[in-house]
């Protein structure tokens, strides 16, 4: 019986976004960008988990890592021949490589991993208010330097020319990929461990516990995997560094939050069910038909609404729509099954 | 990189003036949030967007031609109820959540009330230019000097020196300062919680009104993120100066408001435009090496109690 219910914690995510990749094979072209966005978000929002769920510090800084991952994927993918017209100030070594794409997200989550493992050395001996004031400075400081240093990137001009290879597929292997990895984590000895000091850090501690070690490898570990989800962004439309800063701070948060921020069941529901209903705000902006009237909505009720789920969420239930559990099947319910089929 | 001294001492006394105004603002923000952390363990996100209503409320104002003083009350009315409307629909829900929560949950009301404006006005921004004459010089020995560097300072000063009092020498400032030591030993003690909470909130809403009259003659367009990037440093500075007392993060907001107008100022473009680094990467810096705060005595209280 145990078994049956661990199983469902890696199986009911990984089965929500087959669903979600199998519905982006069914619509229009257009909708199927909303289906891909989700897909990216799930993997950002995943990367978020890994570290704030587990550890229970709150970080702003993550965006900044896949910012990274999106200016290096970005910056490493557009042909040699392009690059001198997109970006005339590149260093030299960036300016003659250009890699594959499967390569480019890799090097696209190693780079995160390596920024949040530089950040995270200092950072992680923070915690509380000033944690979260000091990831806010790394979102500030990272945005400033992505922005004007133009060495490494194109600087305030949006990334133009980079090949747009996230489709469906590789969006949804993404995410199972993200979930695999934070099932494996929060399963293994070091993910037991810093839930161990998020429930109680002084008990944690006495039994020989490092707190700043466990934090510092989630820190990375997520720092990886939100460098994949900013690879995967960069390939998918053509992004400056506006666009990842506090906006998707804030919707991958409440993301997060609305979903249940200490499960991995929570993070995925959340990513999927907030962007579906950003997806749908996002055309009614645009106008859409519902029901034979036209849903004209001006441009910005997104925000709105997802900041008024956002605070309606932590008002009326803190851990979020899944009460922060893993899924599982009612009690009886399990018991019965496998009395069914138990020979 | 190095700031010559002759337009340190003496040509820039604008820079030097204008930082002085900048700290002072700063200054009554850092209160405003110090405030309502003091009592309810609460760190106010939403800040600024208190200030962006006032600063929206003055250009309302000034665009359909009101008197000064009517913009001003006007500006003053709605800080004040909406700061109370936050307490009653978003913070007392929250009593009792965990502060990490609660900073989530004041960050989401941020984006929202963000949004709200955004959606109400648009992004092109309101011009609220009715206190515009302040940015005339005065010419005091020689060197010329904006009115607004000058009066932001002295209201700032004027302001604190009146909390000063409040919190020294009446009754419910007694009450407050016994309920930001220890809240639940102050009730014990018949402090009533609503009562000081409230005042709180009503002074914090007060001052953010103040802020948002001084802001809006240095920045006369108002858009949805008025104040977002000021309220992001103050409450970095209120981190620094330590959040525990009220005194270490006024001094705070202060420090990082002087900071940022002087090196703003007398840095060059192609430097300043790395500005926000530098800040950042310096408060992050004193948080590593005193946690509890630049300001504060006697190690990492604030650490553990956060």
């Amino acid at each position: 019986m145990r078994q049956a219910r661990s199983g469902l914690e890696l199986v009911g995510p990984i089965v929500l976004i087959a669903v979600v990749g199998l519905v982006g094979t069914l619509v229009s072209l257009s909708t199927e960008t909303y289906v891909i966005t989700t897909l990216v978000n799930v993997v950002i929002v995943v990367a978020l988990y890994i570290f704030i769920g587990n550890s229970g510090v709150l970080s702003f800084g993550h965006i900044s890592f896949a910012a990274v991952g999106a200016w290096a994927a970005g910056v490493l993918s557009i042909a040699v021949a392009e690059k001198p017209a997109v970006m005339p100030h590149l260093f030299g070594f960036l300016r003659d490589t250009t890699v594959g794409n499967i390569p480019s997200l890799a090097i696209a989550a190693g780079i995160g991993a390596a920024y949040a493992l530089i950040v995270g050395l200092p950072l992680m001996r923070l915690s509380g208010l000033a944690a979260g004031i000091a990831t806010f400075g790394v979102l500030e400081i990272t945005h400033n330097v992505l922005r004007y240093w133009e060495k490494i990137g194109p600087g305030v001009t949006t990334f133009s020319s980079v090949p747009e290879t996230t489709g469906l597929l590789q969006a949804s292997v993404a995410a199972g990929i993200a979930i695999v990895v934070a099932f494996v984590y929060q399963r293994s000895r070091y993910g037991r461990m810093l839930r161990a000091t998020r429930e109680d850090a002084a008990a944690a501690r006495a039994v020989g516990i490092s707190v700043y070690r466990q934090r510092l490898i989630a820190f990375a570990l997520s720092g990886a995997v939100a460098g994949l989800g900013g690879g995967l962004y960069v390939h998918l439309l053509p992004i400056n560094t506006e666009l990842l800063y506090l906006d998707l701070t804030f919707t991958t948060l409440a993301m997060l939050v609305i979903g249940g921020a200490t499960s991995l069941w929570g993070a995925v529901v959340g990513a999927v069910a907030v962007s579906a209903v950003q997806s749908f705000l996002a055309e009614a902006e645009n106008g859409v038909d519902v029901f034979g009237r036209t849903l004209d909505l001006p441009s910005g009720t997104r925000i709105v609404v997802v900041g008024a789920l956002m605070a309606l969420v932590l008002i009326l239930r803190p851990q979020g729509l899944t009460g922060g559990r893993e899924l599982s099947l009612p009690r009886t319910s399990v018991r019965r099954l496998l009395t069914k089929f138990a020979p | 990189m190095s700031i010559p001294l002759a337009t340190f001492l003496g040509a820039d006394w604008q820079t030097l003036a204008d930082a002085f105004g900048l700290g002072g603002i700063y200054a009554l923000m850092a209160v405003g949030i110090g405030l309502v952390f003091g009592v309810l363990r609460l760190v106010n996100f939403a800040y600024g967007q208190l200030v962006m209503a006032g600063a929206y409320s003055l250009a309302f104002a000034y665009e359909r031609g009101w008197p000064l003083w009517s913009g001003i009350v006007l500006c003053f009315a709605v800080v004040v109820l909406l700061s109370v409307a936050m307490d009653w629909v978003v913070f007392r829900p929250l009593r009792g959540q965990s502060p990490a929560v609660m900073l989530v949950a004041t960050f989401a009301v941020a984006f929202l009330l963000q949004s709200i404006a955004l959606l109400w006005f648009g992004s092109l921004g309101k011009i609220a230019a009715s206190l515009a004459q302040l940015n005339q010089p005065w010419t005091i020995g020689g060197v010329d000097i904006r009115k607004i560097s000058v009066v932001s300072s002295a209201v700032a000063a004027g302001c604190l020196l009146l909390l000063v009092l409040l919190l020294g020498r009446t009754n419910i400032g007694l009450h407050m300062r016994a309920a930001a030591l220890d809240f639940r030993t102050a009730r014990l003690l018949g402090v009533r919680a609503n009562r000081v909470i409230g005042s709180a909130v009503l002074i914090s809403g007060l001052l953010a009104a103040t802020v948002a009259v001084m802001m809006t003659v240095q920045t006369p367009l108002v858009t949805p993120d008025f104040a977002f990037k000021d309220t992001v440093l103050v409450l970095a500075g209120v981190v620094l100066g330590g959040m525990n007392r009220l005194v270490s993060a006024t001094l705070g907001g202060f420090v990082i408001g002087f900071a940022w107008g002087f090196l703003g100022g007398a840095l060059p473009t192609d430097q300043s435009q790395y500005l926000p680094s530098f800040i950042f990467a310096a408060v992050i810096l004193v948080l590593l090496i005193r946690p509890g705060g630049l300001f504060t005595r006697g190690g990492n209280q604030a650490l553990e109690r956060v």
